[in-house]
């Protein structure tokens, strides 16, 4: 992979605040910066998606859900430790996400429609999980306390830190993998013109069903981790309409299509739900308002997120220091 | 399972389907003209309803007479909503507008949360429990009036479209933006006419529906999504399809209902949904199968 010596320092310092910063936290700044992984690491997943390939999918709690049920159920019910749950989980994911691309992409549906088919399954699985007794209906699964490693449930907050770190590193490495190779360009170039891609002989369809699948695993492994995080899911929490809006609010903020993107959108928006909740607990609603605002004012004065904002300023310094070097005639 | 039950189903989702309609050609009409899918419809809904409701309130008025009010108030919306929000991004990658609306549903839904909190409102007319029997069917009163009036909303919107100039313009430009720009019709002006009735059909929906539906910030949620589907059975921007479509739809609900146990009948919703969007995206009344 091709990291500059500055950006490999860069990478390294972050890599060590981010690792000795929440041993002076108390427990509170810890589950805030929990928050901001959290929801970092799930907008990354449906960066890959939505940012890279472009098809932008309003039900990706579908996934989330998924993952989380999966998981849940097989501690709960037949003991099975989480950590094999959440690749069952991830699993199970993947063949929904082969399957609802199949059939969205072989038929074509693009833009809007593929956005409301993605909202449409969520949906459904949301009314299946409420239905079906054997995922225990409205009445959601209740993970047993504990403090084992096996069974990924600690009484402290810090190892579930170091996990979702490990886990945001994880998407960061593959989403700059993914940037960096040819997977990468397919997906833009499918992005960017689908007609033109696809003229230039770009496998469209497969394409799509990678950015699917590779979104779909990831997403599902961070919703095993919320159900031990949290130690409860219902099917609402799982797969309900805002957990999916949620999910593509920080991407989109943050800047959709880019690396650090998801990350930078979740370290503005998650802290402010947090901080909202608990200072104005009695007007309920105050942060989602705040955040359908935030969602609207980015699309109209910032089209391409804080990270766009970002690189145009960085060109403009740029191209300022250049005018006025000593070395380069005015 | 007794016939008669059947039956009164196929009543009562006929009579629901008729309001699905009317929100569903207001969505129709702004899917038309600027292929945006609007996700704040449903919002516009469940403003519409709490103006009626607070009309009632303060001033006794019947939710009939507030149709009006309802009506003037979602057209404003609509326009400031075209104004401010959607004709910035109109030119831009087509989910942005689409974003914008989601964004304005979270914003609108959550502020009549905190405002109206999430209490279950409701708007007790004299004719609010009123119903007649034929054969053992009841007529609820209160429904038939909301599906008549329904109607009447679509056709008078319907005349409009076909009868004044500015409705002329509107099909115009759903059928050829750039042709009915060439021609002379001012495209800015009239896609703000078409957002302000897109909303005020929905506001209007809102009111005819409060004698015997509560109030609440989410009830809108359920609307949308259903009339997504109507929209998408009936055919994207096709005004007849939108009308039939959502009483082909509040029938299914409405049979689901009886035939399926707890709330299945929201699945049968969404599987019409995928399924149409899948084999007909043009809408069961096209030719063309996609």
């Amino acid at each position: 992979m091709n990291f500059g010596g500055r950006s490999l320092a860069f990478s390294i310092l972050g890599l060590l605040v981010s690792i000795l910063i929440p041993l002076f936290l108390d427990a509170y700044y810890l589950h805030i910066l929990i928050t901001i992984l959290f929801w970092g690491y799930l907008g990354s997943c449906w960066n890959i998606l939505g940012g890279y390939a472009g098809q932008f999918s309003f039900g990706h709690a579908a996934f989330f859900g998924v993952g989380a049920y999966a998981s849940s159920l097989l501690f709960v019910d037949a003991g099975i430790s989480p950590w094999i749950g959440m690749l069952a989980g991830a699993v199970l994911a993947l063949v929904l996400g082969l399957f609802i691309g199949y059939l969205c992409f072989r038929y074509g549906l693009k833009g809007p429609y593929f956005a409301l088919s993605m909202l449409a399954c969520a949906q459904m699985l949301q009314i299946i999980a409420v239905n079906w007794k054997a995922v225990k209906g409205a009445l959601g699964v209740l993970i047993p306390l504990g403090d084992s490693f096996l069974n990924f449930t600690f009484k402290n907050r810090l190892p579930y830190y170091y996990i979702i770190l490990a886990m945001m590193i994880g998407i960061l490495i593959l989403t700059k993998w993914i940037q960096e190779k040819r997977l990468g360009y397919y997906f833009f170039a499918i992005r960017e013109d689908e007609d033109a891609a696809k003229a230039l002989g770009i496998n469209i369809q497969k394409y799509k069903m990678m950015a699917m699948a590779l979104s779909a695993f990831t997403t599902a492994m961070g919703g095993t981790f919320y159900a031990q995080y949290y130690y409860y899911i219902d099917p609402s929490l799982s797969f309900g309409g805002s957990v999916s809006i949620d999910i593509l609010l920080r991407p989109i903020v943050g800047g959709p299509g880019t690396v650090f993107g998801p990350l930078v959108g979740s370290l503005l928006l998650s802290p402010l739900s947090e901080i909202t909740r608990s200072l104005f607990r009695q007007y309920s609603g105050l942060h989602q308002m705040i955040f359908g605002s935030i969602l609207i004012a980015t699309v109209i004065f910032l089209p391409r997120g804080i990270m766009g904002l970002v690189q145009d300023i960085g060109l403009q310094i740029r191209r300022k220091v250049k005018k006025v070097g000593p070395h380069e005639p005015a | 399972m007794e016939p008669s039950m059947i039956i009164q189903a196929c009543v009562s989702g006929i009579l629901m389907g008729g309001v699905y309609s009317l929100i569903a050609v207001g969505l129709t009409l702004i899917f038309g003209i600027m292929k945006i899918i609007n996700f704040a419809h449903g919002a516009f809904m469940m403003l519409g309803m709490y103006v009626s409701y607070w009309v009632f309130i303060y001033f006794r008025i019947d939710p009939y007479l507030s149709i009006l009010v309802s009506f003037a108030i979602l057209f404003l919306v609509g326009i400031l909503t075209q104004i401010f929000l959607i004709e910035r991004v109109i030119d831009t990658p087509e989910h942005n507008p689409l974003l914008i609306t989601l964004g304005l549903w979270i914003f609108l839904e959550n502020l009549a949360l905190m405002i109206w909190s999430p209490d279950f409102r409701t708007v007790k007319v004299s004719y609010s429990a009123k119903s007649f029997v034929v054969h053992d069917i009841i007529f609820s009163f209160p429904r038939i009036l909301a599906f008549l009036s329904a109607f009447v909303l679509a056709f008078l919107l319907y005349l409009f479209l076909k009868k004044t100039d500015i409705g002329k313009a509107i099909r115009a430009i759903s059928e050829e933006k750039i042709g009915a720009r060439l021609v002379g019709i001012n495209v800015k002006k009239i896609n703000y006419i078409t957002l302000g009735i897109g909303a005020a059909c929905a506001g209007v929906a809102g009111s005819i529906i409060t004698p015997f539906f509560h109030v609440e910030p989410y009830i809108g949620e359920h609307f949308v999504i259903t009339a997504f589907v109507v929209v998408v059975l009936g055919g994207m921007g096709n005004f007849i399809g939108s009308l039939v479509g959502g009483i082909i739809l509040g029938l299914c609900e409405a049979l689901a209902a009886v035939l399926l146990p707890g709330s299945f009948k929201l699945l049968v919703t969404y599987l019409i949904f995928m399924i149409v969007l899948l084999f007909r995206p043009a809408g069961i009344f096209s030719k063309r199968p996609g």
